[in-house]
């Protein structure tokens, strides 16, 4: 069966099995000019900016105090919420992919609602909940207990975002797998844990990584929902992202710059070990559904 | 292999972590203050820590928290954890304090100068070459100009623009309030958007290009006009104006909590020492201090001021024109759509 | 791909228990009860206040802006997206792996990074915004900066959905197409494109319905005027600020129930699409 991706080049000699050269450098010069426009030119203004002062405003603007505590509170946030996610996201998929169950596709609908709800509106159910004004405002306060415009508020707004994305990879993948290879387990004697420790969790490794991986990226990532719980305290419930903004409105472009510079290289770190796990698992992982 | 990949992925960011955190104990405060006051107050805590470190031998850290005046008060009323608030105004305070009791009632006779360790007065900011020839308040009222200027109801600059406003209105108008109402509608009619705090109004003029002109503190308009965008925007300082008073105070149910009212008195009357004074000339506000004063008179325009006081202070301000039902919603409900 | 096991109602697994509890519990206490508070809040806003938030036009412009950017956006990712998929799957040309592992950055990135860059690139002094004002275009702070911002995030949603279904196609059909005669343009508009037209509207509407809720890629990038380039997630956190509670819970919750429909759609797309597949 002829791929797809088998080469086009030799097959260019049989006319209308692929495009005449002329279209296929169009389209090609679309797709370049397209990439080039939207994706390659954003990134290097970032780079640009940043470095537009010479390499030590560069490195200040990247030591100040409040910018070095905004990384931690980011670093605390991903490290809080990718575990957390990531043991949902497991039990979610095992629930959803070995059982069959009444409202079995609702909950895998459920499990995709925070994908597709604004961020702001992620972060504000947290201020109607916890805020003073809000439904256990006055309880929390009573018990001296800081949820919004504290560091907890940030770490729950994120958990809410990227709750799904562990499932998300998991779900199609265990789908793909069946329950035939862990019903062997059982009936050759092994426990539940064994089961799924030995057979289950090798099958999923790299979905199981690679959703982690996501996970991390939208941690580190994001911002509507934490700007809405934050309080924006300098230093203290300030993320990366927000302190970016923070910087930008206080026309501080290079501070700005070089923090979000910061941000694109581990993105690309992202993108990078993405790359590697695909090619790793030999297939390729859907970021999305 | 799966081990060692887990236990890095673990570590790293722990190490990270414990790597870029402070170890040593230390004292904080939190200073909750309005929208343009970022970069005084980062200088301000700079100085004030090293001062600290000096006379104590211990680390101090100062966390800010910046939004509009009004916002800020509510945050801390409903729970924001300030030791200090900075605010733009003392109705703002006494809110705090009437909300929530969080201050002390006589916290205004506390610190010198009605707790306000320097002033500030209300200008205009346009475009370079003044193409819209904006001279004055009556100008801001002209059909076909764009006005911007913050939400009174959450600002605190907003609120001085309002009033500054007011009395112009009311002086020209041999206070007829009708006409002053019906002037401050034409001006609020003009303006296409009230951001929330000065700094986004000022981000709204300068940076998006909305409005021909921005009513603004003194101080947010020399940074813009001196620093940001000197090329793009020039001062017109109007022919009557007001002394606007932001005001300090501490937050004495936090600070008693937390343990901490001798540095956040001591942080206070920094502000007032000669070191703070200066501080507060480089950031364009006008400092109590005569000497200091006097050193940077070149950046102050002399421009008649009235006094809050002649509007019988902001309480009764308050009421008559920001409450609900009260002057700015009556004019600004007919003047626009917007919510 | 439906093992036996699914079928049945009663397994041997062991965990069932366990993991729908840990499940539900979870889902319940950081997604069901937030988001019905919200609905619940905004119901309670009153009908009077239901209407004339939702009807302000300063609400509707905010809709208008959002709905119609995004629409805009992601027919325009629907086609480039597609071209790209076509290219990055059927070409080979110097760039191809990096432009591929590339495309997913918009995904990866903080949206944060990505308004400031774009607000950047777009204004008048940016290398962007400087050529086009040149020919009296203005795309910063404007609904034209709005919408590309859009564009650049939902970049990847049509390419990746496309790309699977674009590698899975078999070329047996286009080989019997050339054997019947047909041209390349008319194997493309019969053979090939249909089968992908599906995965196409899939990823157009997901690109769809992350930019109706963008925020941070948005907001430095448009102007925020009321009635004119004011989204509606911004509109939401005005409200906020203001501590206008119940104006921002009629808005927030009318826009949930817009995502819940759409994600609704999605699934029934998605599962069109596998059914097409036999998969």
């Amino acid at each position: 069966m002829a791929r797809a991706s088998d080469a086009t080049t030799d097959l260019g000699r049989v006319p209308a099995l692929s495009e005449s050269r002329g279209v296929r450098a169009v389209l090609i010069a679309v797709a370049a000019g397209f990439f080039l426009l939207f994706l390659l030119l954003p990134l290097l203004v970032v780079f640009v900016e940043a470095l537009r002062q010479g390499l030590y405003a560069y490195w200040a603007g990247l030591t100040e105090p409040e910018t070095l505590a905004a990384m931690r509170l980011t670093l605390l946030t991903a490290i809080v919420v990718v575990p957390i996610n990531t043991l949902f996201g497991i039990a979610a998929a095992w629930a959803v992919t070995k059982f069959n169950f009444a409202g079995k596709n609702l909950l895998i609908t459920l499990i995709d609602v925070p994908f597709s709800v604004s961020p702001v509106i992620g972060g504000m159910v947290f201020v109607l909940l916890f805020g003073l004004p809000g439904l256990l405002g006055p309880w929390l306060a009573a018990h001296d207990i800081k949820i919004i415009f504290a560091v907890p508020g940030v770490i729950i707004a994120t958990l809410f975002v990227t709750s799904p994305f562990v499932a998300r990879e998991l779900i199609p993948l265990m789908q793909k797998q069946g329950t035939d290879q862990e019903e062997a387990a059982l009936m050759l004697g092994a426990n539940g844990l064994q089961t799924f420790l030995r057979i289950t969790l090798p099958n999923i490794k790299w979905g199981l990584l690679y959703g982690v991986l996501l996970c991390n990226g939208r941690a580190i990532g994001e911002f509507g929902a934490v700007a809405v719980v934050s309080g924006h305290i300098m230093g203290l419930t300030n993320t990366m992202p927000l302190h970016v903004e923070v910087l930008y409105n206080d026309f501080n472009f290079v501070a700005a710059f070089a923090v979000a510079s910061l941000l694109v290289m581990m993105a690309f770190a992202t993108l990078v070990l993405k790359t590697a796990l695909e090619a790793r698992a030999a297939w390729k992982y859907p970021t999305l559904p | 292999m799966h081990k060692r990949l887990c236990v890095a992925f673990v570590a790293g960011p722990l190490y990270l972590l414990v790597l870029t955190s402070a170890i040593c104990a230390e004292t904080t405060l939190l200073n909750a203050s309005y929208e343009p006051t970022r970069r005084f107050y980062s200088a301000v805590n700079k100085a004030f820590a090293a001062r600290w470190q000096q006379q104590h031998g211990s680390r101090i850290v100062i966390y800010q928290s910046h939004a509009g005046s009004g916002a800020q008060a509510r945050a801390v009323s409903f729970g924001l954890e300030a030791d200090v608030v900075t605010l733009a105004l003392a109705y703002d305070v006494d809110a705090i304090v009437e909300r929530a009791g969080l201050i002390a009632q006589n916290w205004q006779q506390r610190l010198p100068d009605n707790s306000a360790p320097y002033t500030s007065t209300i200008v205009f900011l346009v475009r370079k070459g003044n193409p819209k020839q904006i001279h004055d308040w009556p100008d801001l009222a002209r059909p076909g100009v764009g006005v911007v200027t913050p939400n009174p109801k959450t600002s605190g600059g907003a609120r001085w623009n309002f009033m500054a406003a007011w009395g112009y209105a009311m002086r020209h108008y041999d206070n007829d309030e009708r006409r002053a109402r019906e002037f401050l509608a034409r001006i609020y009619g003009n303006a296409p958007v009230l951001d929330t705090g000065a700094r986004g109004a000022t981000i709204t003029f300068t940076r998006r290009g909305i409005g021909d002109v921005l009513i603004a503190w003194e101080n947010e308009a020399l940074l813009a006009a001196r620093e940001i965008n000197p090329d793009d925007f020039e001062i017109v300082v109007p022919s009557i104006s007001i002394l606007a008073e932001p005001s300090v105070a501490i937050v004495d149910k936090v600070v008693d909590r937390r343990g901490t009212r001798q540095a956040a008195e001591a942080y206070l009357k920094f502000l007032y020492s000669g070191e703070g004074q200066q501080l507060a000339a480089e950031h364009y506000f006008r400092p109590r201090a005569k000497e200091i004063l006097e050193q940077h008179l070149e950046r102050f325009t002399k421009v008649e001021l009235m006094e809050i006081a002649a509007f019988g202070g902001w309480k009764q301000v308050q009421k008559i024109h920001f409450s609900d039902g009260g002057t700015f919603d009556r004019i600004y409900g007919s003047a626009s759509a917007t919510k | 791909m439906i093992a036996t096991a699914a079928n049945r109602t009663c397994t041997i697994l062991p965990g069932f228990g366990l993991s729908l509890g840990i499940t539900l519990t979870y889902l319940g206490l950081i997604v069901l009860i937030p988001l019905s508070v919200l609905l619940i809040e905004g119901a309670d806003a009153g009908a009077a206040k239901i209407w004339s938030e939702l009807a302000s036009s300063r609400a509707l412009a905010a809709f208008r802006l959002s709905f119609g950017a995004a629409f805009l956006a992601a027919l325009c990712n629907a086609v480039f997206g597609f071209v790209l998929a076509w290219v990055l799957v059927r070409y080979r040309f110097a760039g191809r792996r990096l432009m591929d592992a590339m495309i997913d950055l918009p995904f990866a990135l903080p949206t944060a990074v990505a308004g400031i860059s774009l607000a950047q690139l777009y204004s008048t002094s940016g290398w962007l915004g400087y050529i086009l004002a040149q020919v009296g275009i203005t795309v910063a702070f404007t609904p034209l900066g709005v919408l590309i911002a859009l564009i650049f995030v939902g970049l990847p949603f049509v390419v990746r959905t496309v790309q699977p279904v674009l590698e899975e196609l078999d070329r047996e059909m286009e080989e019997a197409a050339v054997l019947l005669g047909a041209s390349r343009w008319e194997i493309l508009r019969r053979v090939v494109i249909p089968p992908l037209l599906p995965a196409v509207m899939t990823g157009a509407t997901l690109a769809f319905a992350r930019a109706i809720g963008e925020y941070g890629s948005v907001i430095f990038i448009a102007g925020n005027m009321p009635g004119y380039s004011e989204i509606v997630p911004l509109l939401i956190v005005i409200k906020l600020e203001q501590f206008d509670y119940p104006g921002a819970t009629v808005i927030a919750s009318a826009m949930l129930i817009a995502s819940f429909v759409l994600l609704l759609a999605i699934n029934l797309l998605q599962a069109r699409m596998r059914r097409w597949q036999g998969g």
